[in-house]
């Protein structure tokens, strides 16, 4: 067990490392910094002065050498945008982004799961035919466009939440949150469905396949003809038996509102890291850019490692196995 | 005792109602897309930062909307002779943590933009010495003569010599090099101090109460807030949390103008938009193995520009917001006549004649390289030049890419990689002599234009008058050298203006009136609440 998580470490480690080496030849096609960070009015003198200062002028591998070295020391340089430390604009923007993919991730299960059973369930029923068609809509609709339909709806037409930003915050030590002020829930509202819509159909739609798949098996048919109640065999046996593959899916789409929460963070003037590295990229601000990347390749390695270890926790044929010593 | 109690809290919460209203809180909430880059004067040269700083900051000049330069820490000045001015500086005046101004600051704030690093070094960069001829007079002495001064002087901000050494500002960190004190909070004379910023969420000013001047805008307390996405800062203005907004996204302009309680105000701004020809490669890059540069004949040059249908892109892309332009300058800029402001007619034949007498009756390849991401409707103009282009038999293409790749394809770190290219510039001074320098003039020598002239257009005869322009005091004369230059650069079809770039503020009636100015900013003076 300790073994395989220090081997997965280890995996991580190799991961980033190639995640930065990519992204530091990519930098090479997203322009000069320089030109955004001078203003047009800066000679060439000064321009070269501060192109100098920074390094740009270095090879390419001395600079991801140099970024390497100074990024294992926790020091991802400043940002050229904004003359900040970025691990403590990460630090800033974090909370942001936790909190709202907390949320969109409590949205979705909350509710997939109860509608992912009963469409699995009664799947001939008018209801589901609802819910199902209603889902399409998660999945065909891109981000930004129901966003702006929220937007549209609930701020403007309505004028019951705010159409952008975080509210009210509250700072909890280092942790900024909205949670604890009217304006700050009120605020997570749009984006935290907006962005909660499209796993929320995924889920749904794989339960129901799930359930539909393990409703068919032996062992539920022996099940009801032991008389257990159908509570009890649907909530207990079947739902138990398609949680591996909604756990994956669920543990993945998690990583990937994190990262890619930045559609609807700029929709919605949200102020988390996704907005943060779609500034950055509009300013060529390099460093911004790699942190963020090497951030989002932890968190995904990170994601995989707990998906693995609650792999266990659900199915205990894995246990037998890994005791044995099979499967390697 | 119940009812008591409570009758008792009724006339205490009218009571707390009547001195709430009595207070008039006027907030007001505005919006553009991008956020301002920092607070440290010396920095970041940037529109809407440039109008934040000179919220908070002063300088010895103010130049108000339109209008011409008006008295700020200074009170009154004189040309001593074409190189000394000397300056009556303002007394009583307080900065806002309660230091006092005087001549020291001024000294100060000149070294401190001498700096390489200061991106904000070209406001003074005429001068040669500020010397204190006593606690509230200056005298300023410049290399040579420069007409330019007072107008780059409106830019050089001052700040408090005790304030910024004690927070280790006295040297300038250009962006990146250092998180800076003095880059994250302020502490200038102006009329409105800094209560809060949030990078990328807000930042909060308040009405200085101890300004020398009278505060007419009725403003309590203003909330900077940017918004990238523009149908979400649409969509603020709409819903009522925001005071005013731009820029209005063209399409939304009849919608926004048929809310009730909301109004559009179009205007147009100091910024040309133009293409620029590659005037210095004899191979053209489309042209490869051909050894030919079609685009140094003056008349494909002149082919290109009779080729464009101005008004087309004026009613159809830009929905009548934009002003076509004949001149690299506006009217809003000095040296600037109306007159010298006609196009060339657009006409196909004639373009396609000029064409044939040039050797290319089939046209040759062109590349039009643009920006996607930083002009009002960049990229779809271009598609409309390349469209019209084509046309009179040239085999146009567009390429457009975001204005950072654009710059350095385009530009100088790229090589000046480019046959065609578009680009907009605004004189922040507001003088001729900007735009002379950074796109007309090409000077290895004086380094001159090698930033910005990216088509490398160098004219003998431009760059001599350009030399006379920056130091020629007389403003008759100097006009009249300016209109030669220009006619040339016009004759020489140097570049093709297109338009000026419009304005659109959308603007709710919580606020009276607003003051456009040419620069694309918001200066808070310049609003009037209801």
């Amino acid at each position: 067990m300790l073994a395989f998580v220090v081997r997965r470490l280890f995996g991580a480690i190799i991961v980033m490392l190639s995640v930065s080496a990519i992204s530091f030849t990519l930098f090479n096609f997203v322009g000069d910094p320089v030109n955004s960070m001078v203003g047009q009015d800066a000679t060439m003198e000064q321009r070269q002065f501060i192109r100098t200062q920074l390094g740009l002028d270095d090879p390419a591998p001395l600079q991801f050498v140099r970024f390497v070295g100074r990024a294992v020391q926790g020091d991802f340089g400043m940002s050229y945008r904004l003359g900040m430390p970025v691990e403590r604009l990460i630090a800033e923007r974090l909370p942001a982004t936790l909190e709202l993919v907390f949320v969109a991730a409590m949205i979705a299960l909350v509710v997939a799961v109860p509608l992912g059973v009963y469409t699995g369930l009664y799947r001939h029923s008018p209801l589901s035919k609802v819910f199902l068609t209603l889902s399409l809509v998660g999945v065909s609709l891109p981000t930004f466009l129901i966003g702006i339909l929220l937007i549209l709806i609930f701020a403007v037409w309505l004028g019951w939440l705010p159409a952008f930003g975080r509210g009210q915050v509250v700072k909890v030590g280092w942790w900024s949150t909205g949670f604890l002020t009217p304006q700050g829930r009120a605020a997570l509202i749009l984006p935290a469905v907006t962005l909660a819509l499209f796993q929320l159909t995924l889920i749904m739609r794989l339960i129901r396949a799930e359930m539909m798949e393990v409703l068919r098996t032996d062992y539920i048919k022996f099940a009801r003809a032991r008389g257990l109640s159908n509570r009890a065999v649907n909530f207990g046996h079947a739902l138990k038996n398609t949680l591996v593959p909604v756990i994956t899916i669920t543990g993945l789409q998690i990583g990937s509102l994190v990262a890619f929460a930045i559609v609807t963070e700029t929709v919605f003037q949200w102020p988390g890291m996704g907005f943060l590295f779609l500034q950055a990229i509009q300013f060529v601000d390099i460093p911004v850019m790699a942190a963020y990347l090497v951030l989002v390749a932890f968190v995904f390695v990170a994601i995989n490692l707990v998906v693995d270890l609650l792999y266990y926790a659900v199915d205990p044929r894995l246990r037998i196995e890994r005791s044995t010593g099979a499967g390697k | 005792m119940t009812k008591r109690i409570a009758l008792f809290a009724l006339s205490a919460t009218i009571a707390m109602g009547v001195a709430m209203a009595a207070a008039e809180a006027k907030p007001f909430r505005y919006s553009t897309a991008q956020d301002i880059l920092g607070l440290d004067p010396a920095i970041n040269n940037h529109g809407p930062t440039n109008a934040m700083k000179s919220n908070v900051y002063e300088a010895l000049v103010y130049r108000s909307a339109p209008g011409p330069l008006e008295p700020g820490l200074a009170t009154e000045w004189q040309q001593v002779s074409p190189t000394l001015w000397k300056f009556n500086l303002r007394r009583g005046v307080k900065f806002h943590g309660g230091q006092d101004f005087d001549a020291d600051d001024v000294i100060f704030t000149w070294k401190r933009l001498s700096q390489q690093t200061a991106e904000m070094q070209y406001t003074i960069r005429s001068i040669k010495d500020v010397r204190k001829v006593d606690s509230h007079t200056i005298e300023i002495e410049t290399t040579g003569p420069d007409p330019t001064l007072l107008a780059n002087l409106a830019y050089a901000f001052i700040m408090d010599e005790g304030w910024t050494t004690q927070n280790g500002g006295e040297r300038v960190v250009a962006g990146a090099q250092a998180s800076t004190f003095v880059n994250l909070n302020a502490n200038g004379t102006g009329p409105f101090r800094v209560v809060e910023r949030v990078p990328d969420t807000r930042t909060v000013v308040e009405p200085n109460p101890n300004w020398w001047g009278k505060h007419e805008h009725g403003i309590t307390r203003a909330t900077f807030t940017p918004i990238a996405n523009p149908a979400t800062r649409v969509a603020a203005l709409l819903s009522g949390e925001l005071d005013m907004m731009y820029h209005v996204p063209l399409q939304d302009i009849d919608r926004i103008g048929q809310t009730q309680g909301i109004r559009v105000m179009p205007g147009g701004t100091a910024r040309v938009i133009f293409l620029g020809f590659d005037h210095r490669r004899d191979e053209m890059l489309d042209m490869p193995g051909t050894g030919k540069n079609p685009l140094k004949d003056l008349r494909v040059r002149q082919a290109l520009y009779q080729a464009i249908n101005i008004e087309a892109i004026r009613r159809t892309t830009m929905r009548n917001s934009s002003t076509p332009s004949a001149l690299m300058i506006a009217p809003s800029v000095e040296g600037f006549a109306a007159d010298q402001n006609v196009r060339a007619p657009f006409d196909q034949a004639a373009a396609r004649r000029l064409l044939a007498e040039a050797g290319y009756p089939n046209g040759f390849p062109l590349t039009l390289n643009c920006p996607n991401n930083r002009y009002v409707n960049d990229e779809a103009i271009c598609q409309n030049v390349v469209t019209m282009f084509t046309q009179v038999g040239i085999q146009a293409r567009l390429n457009a890419m975001p204005m950072p790749q654009h710059v350095n394809t385009a530009g100088p770190t790229g090589g000046y990689n480019s046959s065609m290219y578009m680009l907009g510039w605004t004189p922040a001074t507001l003088d001729a002599a900007n735009p002379l320098g950074e796109l007309l003039t090409f000077n290895e020598q004086t380094r001159l234009g090698l930033a910005n002239n990216w088509g490398r257009y160098s004219n003998p005869r431009v760059e001599a008058l350009t030399q006379q322009i920056l130091v020629e005091p007389d403003t008759t004369k100097r006009r009249a050298l300016i209109r030669e230059a220009m006619t040339i650069v016009r004759d020489d079809v140097a570049y093709i203006p297109l338009h000026l770039e419009p304005q659109v503020f959308g603007i709710r009636d919580t606020v009276a009136d607003y003051q456009l100015r040419a620069l694309e900013d918001v200066d808070l003076r310049s609003v009037k609440m209801r």
